[in-house]
């Protein structure tokens, strides 16, 4: 266990890494996923094909090709970065962003008809209607399986680990080269970082579950 | 049947046609109603009357004919459509309040966000039709907090908010425990007697005796009589009505 005090400042660095890329990349997926669920909901086709698209095809396909895309394929395109960590929060948000598209729409869905028909009703525009009425009821039923969602954006950020961000996971690998003997200890180590982020998480899930609950 | 001169309406259907599926849900439906004239549409269950009032504000849409609320044909869509929708208030079967907001939000949403009153003017508003329903001392709290009466009568005064030009009522107290309803229907009678356009979709006989102009009754997506309801309710003069009279009679 000697490995993880003599090297904690650097386990120290690389937690501070991973949260950085967590929280970045989990406001703009949550922005992001909430704009893309707006558009599968939308009145207009376009919108709607071109979300449902979006979803599909960053769903269903490992985060290590949205890696690959972001830090190999963007820069051949033109678009190119001082550091990695850019590429990694471009794939992270992006990613992570289709599975908040998901759960944002399953929250929508789940608001009863006659709260939209309301809204029409008093006159209100379809904006209005998705935001002052139908949004913030869905995002509160939504609020468990969003932080699903973060819980596994906080570990899926390790694939950064594998692009040259050194961020807990790289550090964790790095420190695991150096000090073969105590392979285990490391790892141990970097586990109960990621414990120290995700924990408290699921702790907020279920405290702010509570406190929003909407009663019917 | 009374004679009406179509120009003078302030809500009126000429055509409308409306399929669900195989089903012709609205068969040729004309319909006029003057400023201050409450109308009711009864009859049978799936005879086409709450679509026919839900048709009115655009909640449904219809395969053909024309609707024009105060001598403007419903638009498809869009903002103009919201505009139009500002002035015609809707009461639902199910209340429909807004879960997430206080009885106070409720009716005051309207006015701040679609008529961009400011708050202290909604909000004083609001009170005073709160007030009027008698739910007023129930402003700070959530709709679910509520009895389906006091919930419908605050979904009556969010309407009232808009200032609409005509209010319509979709089956307003179906959903309601039976101690319940007459709380609601004494607001509507006031409401009517206070000169309000109202369209009616009810089960209640007694309220369209006591408030309405005339009563509608409608069948297999038709309307089959539209008469005052002296006339209807004593001297129904198809035999659909006839019989739809004496199975209410029954019990």
């Amino acid at each position: 266990m000697d490995v993880i005090i003599e090297n904690l400042p650097i386990y120290w660095d690389g937690f501070l890494r991973t949260l950085y890329l967590s929280v970045v990349s989990g406001v703009i997926a949550l922005v992001l996923g909430t704009l893309i669920a707006a558009a599968r909901v939308s009145p207009v086709a376009a919108l709607r094909g071109f979300s449902t698209v979006y979803v599909e095809i960053l769903r269903n396909t490992p985060l290590t090709i949205a890696f690959f895309f972001a830090a190999v394929v963007l820069p051949r395109l033109g678009v190119t970065f001082e550091q990695f960590e850019v590429a990694a929060i471009i794939a992270l948000s992006t990613y992570t962003s289709a599975f908040i598209a998901e759960a944002v729409r399953s929250g929508v869905n789940s608001v009863p008809v006659g709260q939209a028909e309301a809204a029409r009703s008093i006159g209100m525009k379809f904006g209005q209607v998705l935001g002052l009425i139908i949004l913030p009821q869905a995002l509160r039923t939504v609020i468990p399986p969003m932080i699903n969602i973060l819980i596994a954006l906080v570990k899926n950020s390790s694939v950064a680990g594998a692009f040259y961000v050194l961020e807990l996971f790289g550090h964790g690998r790095q420190l695991a080269n150096a000090n073969g003997d105590q392979v285990m200890a490391v790892l141990l180590g970097v586990a109960f970082f990621y414990l120290l982020l995700t924990v408290p998480l699921g702790i907020l899930a279920s405290t702010v579950e509570r406190k929003v609950a909407i009663a019917r | 049947m009374t004679t009406y001169v179509p120009g003078d309406a302030l809500v009126s259907l000429n055509a409308v046609n409306k399929h669900y599926g195989q089903l012709h849900v609205l068969k040729d439906i004309d319909l006029h109603v003057r400023k201050g004239e409450v109308v009711v549409v009864i009859g049978p269950s799936g005879s086409g009357k709450s679509t026919l009032c839900r048709a009115i504000n655009r909640l449904e849409t219809i395969e053909s004919g024309t609707i024009k609320i105060d001598g403007k044909v419903l638009p498809e869509e869009g903002k103009a459509l919201a505009q139009l929708r500002a002035d015609v208030g809707m009461v639902f079967q199910s209340f429909n309040l807004f879960a997430h907001k206080t009885i106070l939000e409720n009716v005051t949403l309207g006015p701040i966000k679609v008529k961009g009153m400011p708050k202290a003017k909604a909000d004083q508003e609001a009170m005073a039709l709160l007030e009027r329903v008698g739910v007023g001392h129930q402003a700070p709290k959530l709709p679910a907090q509520l009895s389906g009466g006091q919930q419908q009568r605050v979904a009556i005064a969010r309407a009232l908010a808009m200032k609409p030009k005509v209010m319509l009522f979709d089956e307003p107290t179906s959903a309601l425990d039976p101690e319940m309803i007459n709380e609601v229907l004494d607001v509507m009678v006031q409401l009517a007697k206070e000169g309000m356009t109202m369209i009616v979709v009810t089960h209640e006989m007694g309220f369209a005796r006591k408030a309405a102009d005339r009563v509608v009754f409608m069948s297999d997506g038709q309307i089959v009589e539209d008469a005052t309801p002296e006339e209807f309710f004593t001297n129904p003069k198809s035999d659909r009505a006839k019989d739809f009279l004496s199975k209410l009679l029954t019990h």
